[in-house]
């Protein structure tokens, strides 16, 4: 034991909702001055426990001390008075009103406030934490990043010690990230204690001194920030992980690539222009890796690339068959798979698992002028098997986890052997397992001669699949690379938009 | 118990005891005792065979109209205009009616049923049209023809169709052959009944068995996963629109053809829109539907007999058919907003982490 106290120390907090346990016994504790990470899967209880400690829910059982002492801690307002933060992925700021009166909104007593003041106190705090923002600027014309720091000057202003980011990377580039970490660095010198909920590996390395891993919310243990990515994932998920990867020997390069794009045009949900001159190929055998921030054209590249959206110029073909503005049906009879970001609204939640499997081709299901339910439930079933679903036939979709609902559309899709291969952020809020085999499936298409095109914000996943990979930014393709050639530090640059100025 | 999980029978029941307990207030001030005017409104209907078939004569149109109305809400076609697609099925049967003298019954009726239901569609055609095509919200456009239909039924009778015997505005009186034959000697039960229980049951078959109902209940569910499992939705909205407006208009069809012989302009009290309330009560299923319109039938012959016996206003029918309605939407409400809420994973909420992160200052 040391002689000082931890800054925040959580003892043997236990949370249910229903019959479904979210944290059990879980002792966590952060010192002065130190970043402590909160390492777990999705759904493994990181978020309530730190929930929990910021007063949005209350325990079941456990006790929260502050330097030592117990706390009630009922709500937010209690733990911002015991000098508790808390930055939750979802920004609560006020977004039409500039940064100072968002600063000022949780501190303002009575009716009045004083303008002037509360912009003063805002460069003041600006100074004082070294947390760039302008205080006159309106939230809504700024970046995520620059929201973020918002949301962590809004908790330092209120006098905060121990501040909680949960999942503060999800948002940011890679530039931002590392702006996010220096800043977090000289604050912790300053003697702030941070809480750093995370998924990602090798963030909670770089940034950490400390680590606790969470699983199916109990605690595994907590180890030195130094230890190896493969022993803090083999703690994460229960088992020792493989890395999936492409196979390096390059795909056979086709004649005629097998998704040919060009010139393409699109506008977004707003009318405005969202796609610009996009000319792309992709070949039979080969992963096709989109890159860039997300709202930069890729939500309706992969719409045009569904048939939900028309395109407004340019062509699309499959082996050589037009298909710009062609429909969802027209899509799927030229073998286009699609397995969009949005998986819930891409299945009908209220629906059973085996409808949603049928749907796509109910006219292969039907005797007579009926639905032949037999046949439904048998094609469900053998997918169910095949694509390793957790969940039953007559199970409404609405009811399956993201990891099972993912493996859903998977089965759908894959199951039909598709030439083409649309997929965007298909690992995105998957936990490692499910990670896994998403991947693994998608490189067997590979294997098996299809030509995917890959739309990911997750840097990572594109190098360990794609062949090749192309970056988006406002619209247009960037920059183009094979993954072998490939230099992050250049992706992240194309990413921001300086590709060209570096 | 939770409510989240309460089946949809127990939650009618409870929305029908609720509804009771609400209403008990009325009746007292008018005068009577609760317990004794729900035993009018519910019981002393089905104690009789004379009483027993009038309960199914009115159950016969908002079956009909209910059936029609579910059908479009299945689909998520929110279709209001029942009423004047029934209107328009109305005029169809009152106009062929009076030209099918010459045929058999087994001719006449088959034209004339085909007649209203072609009425009452192309009435719903436009407004499916207009937001199919554009988008335009069938709310609004539906609800807003009911009174077009019901000024033209009002013009046909103080114009050319005006009864030239009486001068009544009423049109003349269909042929024998064409009116609908009465199910039981000396009742007002008539064919209407088994056609509404025959509707039912296709429709039943056709939204629970066939490719082209699972497609329109999940255009209903979800547009966007429908669409994009290739469902072309904008036809499945136009064609549940049509039948929804075929199956209103053969709901006027019965009630010239079973029940006035002729068109009046007091046809319809407002079947369109109890349809409505019908297919609420129902849940959008068919059996559902079949159920609550024998219900409301008996609660609107209930009314006026307990109006006779108890002295009490028979509009206070029409107050405990209004508060169901309330009932049964807010515990339909209720339920769907706790079952969402306990789907939704992680903890929370963004609206809780908003509002919790509201709440200092």
């Amino acid at each position: 034991m040391t002689d000082i106290a931890p800054a925040l120390e959580l003892r043997g907090i236990s949370k249910r909702f229903g019959d479904l346990v979210a944290n059990d016994g879980v002792d966590f504790d952060v010192r002065r001055g130190e970043v402590h990470a909160l390492l777990g899967e999705n759904g493994a209880g990181k978020t309530t426990v730190m929930r929990i400690a910021y007063g949005l829910t209350q325990a079941s059982a456990g006790e929260i001390l502050v330097d030592g002492q117990p706390r009630a801690i009922r709500s937010p307002r209690d733990a911002i008075d015991a000098g508790i933060g808390m930055v939750t992925q979802h920004f609560a700021l006020v977004r039409p009103m500039t940064v100072a009166e968002n600063l000022a909104l949780g501190r303002s007593r009575g009716m009045g406030l004083d303008l002037a003041e509360a912009r003063r106190r805002a460069a003041d705090a600006s100074d004082r934490f070294g947390i760039r923002v302008d205080p006159a600027a309106r939230v809504e014309d700024l970046s995520v990043g620059q929201q973020q720091r918002v949301e962590i000057l809004k908790a330092l202003s209120r006098d905060c010690r121990i501040l909680i980011l949960d999942e503060p990377t999800a948002v940011l580039v890679p530039d931002e990230v590392d702006a996010l970490f220096a800043t977090l660095r000289s604050l912790v010198a300053d003697g702030l204690s941070v809480v750093f909920i995370s998924h990602k590996l090798a963030e909670v390395r770089a940034i950490s001194d400390r680590v606790s891993v969470l699983r199916r919310g109990k605690l595994v243990g907590t180890v030195p920030g130094t230890t190896d990515d493969r022993e803090l994932a083999s703690m994460m998920v229960g088992r020792p992980t493989f890395g999936v990867q492409r196979p390096t020997d390059a795909p056979a390069p086709s004649a005629a690539p097998t998704l040919r794009i060009r010139e393409l045009h699109a506008t977004g949900a707003n009318d405005l222009p969202a796609l610009s001159d996009v000319s792309l190929t992709v070949g039979a055998g080969e992963i096709l890796g989109v890159a860039g921030v997300s709202g930069n054209g890729q939500t309706e590249l992969v719409e045009v690339l569904s048939g939900m959206r028309r395109p407004t110029r340019g062509s699309v073909t499959v082996d050589d068959v037009e298909l710009a503005g062609a429909d969802p049906a027209r899509m799927m009879r030229a073998r286009v798979g699609r397995i969009p970001e949005d998986r819930h609204a891409s299945l009908i939640g209220d629906l059973s698992v085996a409808y949603n499997l049928a749907l796509e081709r109910l006219d292969d299901f039907r005797r007579g002028g009926r639905i032949d339910e037999g046949s439904i439930r048998r094609h469900a079933e053998e997918l169910i098997q095949r694509f390793d679903i957790r969940a039953g036939p007559d199970d409404p979709v609405a009811t399956l986890s993201g990891g099972n609902i993912q493996k859903v559309l998977l089965a759908r899709v894959l199951s039909r052997d598709p030439r083409v291969v649309i997929v965007s952020q298909p690992t995105r809020g998957l936990d490692v397992g499910a990670t896994e085999y998403v991947r693994s499936q998608l490189l067997e298409r590979r294997a098996d001669g299809a030509a995917l095109l890959l739309v990911s914000e997750d840097l990572e996943e594109l190098l360990a699949l794609s062949d090749r990979l192309v970056v988006v930014y406002e619209g247009r393709i960037v920059g183009e690379t094979t993954t072998a050639a490939a230099d992050v530090g250049e992706l992240g640059m194309l990413m921001a938009g300086r590709g060209k100025a570096a | 118990m939770r409510i989240s999980a309460w089946s949809t029978p127990v939650l009618v029941v409870a929305a029908i005891l609720i509804t009771f307990a609400i209403t008990a207030g009325p009746i007292i001030v008018a005068g009577a005792n609760p317990i004794e005017a729900y035993a009018a409104f519910v019981v002393v209907p089905l104690t009789s065979q004379f009483t027993l078939l009038e309960v199914l004569v009115s159950a016969t149109p908002i079956m009909l109209t209910g059936a029609a109305v579910a059908i479009a809400f299945r689909a998520g076609y929110w279709n209001i205009g029942a009423e004047g697609q029934l209107l328009l099925g109305a005029i169809a049967a009152a106009g062929i009616g009076t030209l099918v003298g010459g045929l058999p019954p087994i001719l006449a009726l088959p034209i004339m049923i085909g007649g209203g239901a072609l009425g009452g569609a192309a009435w719903a055609l436009l407004p499916a049209l207009l937001r199919v095509r554009f988008g335009i919200d069938e709310v609004v456009t539906t609800l807003l023809l009911n009174p077009v239909a019901l000024l033209l039924v009002n013009g046909l009778l103080h114009g050319p169709w005006r009864d030239p015997v009486s001068g009544f505005p009423e049109s003349p009186r269909i042929a024998g052959s064409a009116e609908f034959p009465a199910l039981i000697e000396r009742s007002r039960l008539h064919l209407g009944f088994v056609l509404a229980l025959v509707i039912i049951a296709v429709a039943w078959y056709l939204l629970a068995r066939t490719p082209a109902g699972l497609r329109l209940r999940a255009a209903g569910l979800s547009p966007h996963g429908a669409r994009f499992a290739g469902i072309n939705v904008s036809r499945t909205l136009l064609g549940a629109a049509l039948v929804s407006g075929a199956i209103a208009g053969i709901a006027g069809v019965s009630e010239v053809a079973g029940i006035q012989n002729r068109l009046t302009g007091g046809l319809s009290p407002g079947y369109g829109y109890t349809g409505i309330v019908v297919a609420t009560l129902g849940t959008l299923t068919m059996p559902g539907v079949a159920i609550a319109a024998i219900f409301l039938g008996d609660l609107t012959i209930g009314a006026s007999s307990a109006a006779r016996s108890l002295g009490i206003p028979s509009q206070l029918g029409a107050v405990v058919q209004g508060v169901l309605l309330l009932t049964t939407v807010a515990l339909l409400a209720v339920r769907r907003h706790r079952s969402t809420r306990s789907d939704s994973g992680d903890a929370g909420s963004v609206t809780g982490d908003v509002a919790a992160e509201a709440q200092p200052g």
